[in-house]
């Protein structure tokens, strides 16, 4: 189908609104069958009974967690990829994940910030993931931004040999066990208190990503001409580096490593968006949201026992779509 | 008033206290061996790169100017192009559009129709051959509505006919208050095209002036170091090095 320029918003209606029949899809799975309007109404107005308490305590927190870090992770993605211009430009390769993961690490290790339960390997994630960020943008200095990604690569391999060093010397298996589930990525056994994280997260990282449009759109041809264009390639450049670093950072903090969406979902989204970088943010965030929400659907509906995580399901649905994109990409080119 | 006025235009190691000024109207020819600092000036001139010196666009100083602004005023069409994306053509073209935060169909169109591309709007560019996007990247720049154009090398690896064609729209840009500055090898082709020449050797301006002025065959046989033959009265005009070896027979 050939999309004019009309054609978009239209587009975009119908992505919102396959997010939205997931989002409600999402909702209405569960071990319980569970009204889903009537239970939320029911949470909504403070009405006590089980179906407020399933969809207002478990099934709307894991769902918009999902949505969330679905939307972080694609929108980052898509933004790294338009700047790279590369689009094999991974949000990993911030170095954001790999600080917040080894953040998460000390939590689990060395009973980092013990007043704060549940949340401390968020903030200590957080912490990390913020901390990598600095070291980059310092290792890279005033450069450009092929020389970001650089750095970026440095330090997340420094995070990612002291993670392994974190590992190597485990104090106990069981702390280790907890550590290698944890980055292996879920969104259970979350409330509402992590979305207060994440959301401020998705909104700030977003907004710094989506005022950079411009200069998305115009490194399309190269920074030769985006600066020939009156814009400030360094100084935009470093603004999405940051946006992206607080989309990754907050969602490997509130739900692990959640791998390849970041890589897939822009390559998704890009025929939606007539390969326009800067058309590509909202459509890459919706069909972020919609494979982590699509993932952890699956999850939940695997027989029960052994929980798959969330992690390593994208991993096994992204891979596939990643080598079919390569070999759609090989025939073009032959 | 000069559409642009350089005075003392330094960049370290690449430009040596270049000056000149161009008349609205008019095509400037930057010639000069690999290396003399051709590119460098077009560059500097569309401020890429962070050289000193005065120079005034329209009696204005350029440092005076917003990047924006400068972008309103000064296109820059690189040596080099590529798009990293499969963008359409007219896409493309609409990014021309940046500095003026606007998306004005009229004069997206208006490019294309200059450089002879509108039946292709909606091709992906990378479905184009060589020429047919060389013109696209010029539509892009013809698309800021610039008062001045700074184009690289634009005919460079171009057959004939799109070497005629993107050199027509260049000229043809070329008039009322607005100029083009074009870095170019091909003097032959140049001869024909510009009213003007800025010969560098060494970053430095060994020669500036009009044809007859410039395309000497002592300048040139001394900014390139080969014995060049100039015809300037044949037409085309003929500007070769004179062959230093016979050929085999």
């Amino acid at each position: 189908m050939r999309l004019t320029a009309r054609a978009i918003p239209t587009t975009n209606v119908l992505l919102f609104l396959g997010l939205l029949a997931v989002f409600f899809l999402s909702l209405s799975i569960g071990s319980a069958s569970v009204p889903v309007l009537g239970g939320l109404f029911d949470w909504l107005i403070g009405q006590p009974g089980i179906s407020a308490l399933v969809m207002g305590e478990i099934r709307l927190p894991r769902t918009l967690l999902a949505l969330s870090v679905g939307a972080a992770l694609g929108l980052s993605g898509a933004a790294l990829q338009g700047l790279l211009r590369n689009p094999l430009a991974d949000p990993s390769l911030t170095g954001a994940s790999q600080g917040a993961a080894l953040g998460a690490a000390f939590v689990f290790y060395f009973a980092f910030l013990p007043g704060l339960g549940v949340f401390a390997p968020l903030l200590a994630g957080l912490i990390g993931a913020g901390l990598t960020l600095l070291l980059t943008l310092w290792l890279a200095g005033s450069g450009r931004p092929a020389l970001l990604l650089l750095a970026g690569l440095a330090v997340a391999s420094l995070s990612g040999a002291a993670l392994a060093a974190v590992l190597n010397f485990a104090p106990n298996p069981f702390a280790m066990q907890e550590l290698v589930f944890w980055l292996l990525g879920s969104v259970s056994e979350r409330g509402m208190a992590h979305l207060v994280f994440l959301l401020p997260a998705l909104i700030i990282g977003g907004m710094l990503i989506w005022q950079q449009r411009p200069l998305l759109a115009a490194l399309s041809l190269g920074e030769q001409v985006a600066t020939s264009l009156g814009l400030n390639v360094r100084r935009g450049g470093r603004i999405i580096v940051l946006g992206a670093a607080i989309l990754v950072g907050a969602s490997v903090a509130t739900a692990g490593n959640i791998g390849f969406v970041g890589l897939i979902a822009p390559h998704l989204a890009r025929p939606l968006a007539k390969n326009r970088p800067d058309h590509l943010l909202w459509p890459a965030a919706a069909i972020g949201a919609m494979l982590v929400l699509l993932a952890d659907i699956v999850v939940r509906l695997m027989p029960p026992g052994r929980e798959i995580r969330l992690g390593v399901l994208t991993a096994f649905i992204g891979a596939p779509i990643f080598i079919r994109l390569i070999w759609k990409e090989r025939r073009e080119w032959l | 008033m000069a559409l642009i006025d350089v005075h003392d235009l330094t960049l370290p190691n690449r430009l040596a206290g270049v000056s000149f000024t161009l008349p609205p109207g008019e095509m400037l020819g930057v010639i000069g061996p690999n290396g003399a600092g051709k590119s460098s000036l077009l560059q500097s001139l569309a401020g890429l790169l962070p050289s000193r010196g005065d120079i005034r666009l329209a009696g204005t100083p350029l440092h005076n100017l917003s990047n924006v602004d400068r972008a309103r005023q000064i296109g820059f069409l690189p040596q080099f192009c590529d798009s990293a994306w499969a963008l359409a053509v007219e896409e493309i073209v609409a990014l021309g559009r940046l500095p003026w935060h606007d998306r004005d169909e009229a004069i997206i169109r208006e490019a294309m129709q200059e450089t002879g591309i509108e039946a292709m709007a909606k091709k992906r560019i990378d479905r184009l051959s060589g020429g047919e996007q060389a013109r696209v990247w010029l539509a892009r720049v013809l698309a800021g509505t610039p008062r001045l154009i700074l184009a690289d090398e634009p005919a460079a690896s171009l057959d004939l006919y799109y070497q005629a064609k993107i050199m027509d729209t260049l000229r043809q840009h070329a008039n009322g208050e607005r100029g083009v500055i074009l870095a170019i090898h091909d003097l032959a082709l140049a001869a024909r095209y510009c009213d003007r020449f800025c010969l560098l050797k060494q970053g430095r301006i060994h020669a500036f002036g009009p044809p007859e002025a410039v395309l000497t065959e002592t300048a040139l046989s001394d900014a390139f170091g080969v014995p060049i033959h100039v015809d300037l009265a044949h037409s085309p005009p003929i500007i070769l090095p004179h062959e230093t070896h016979q050929k085999p027979l």
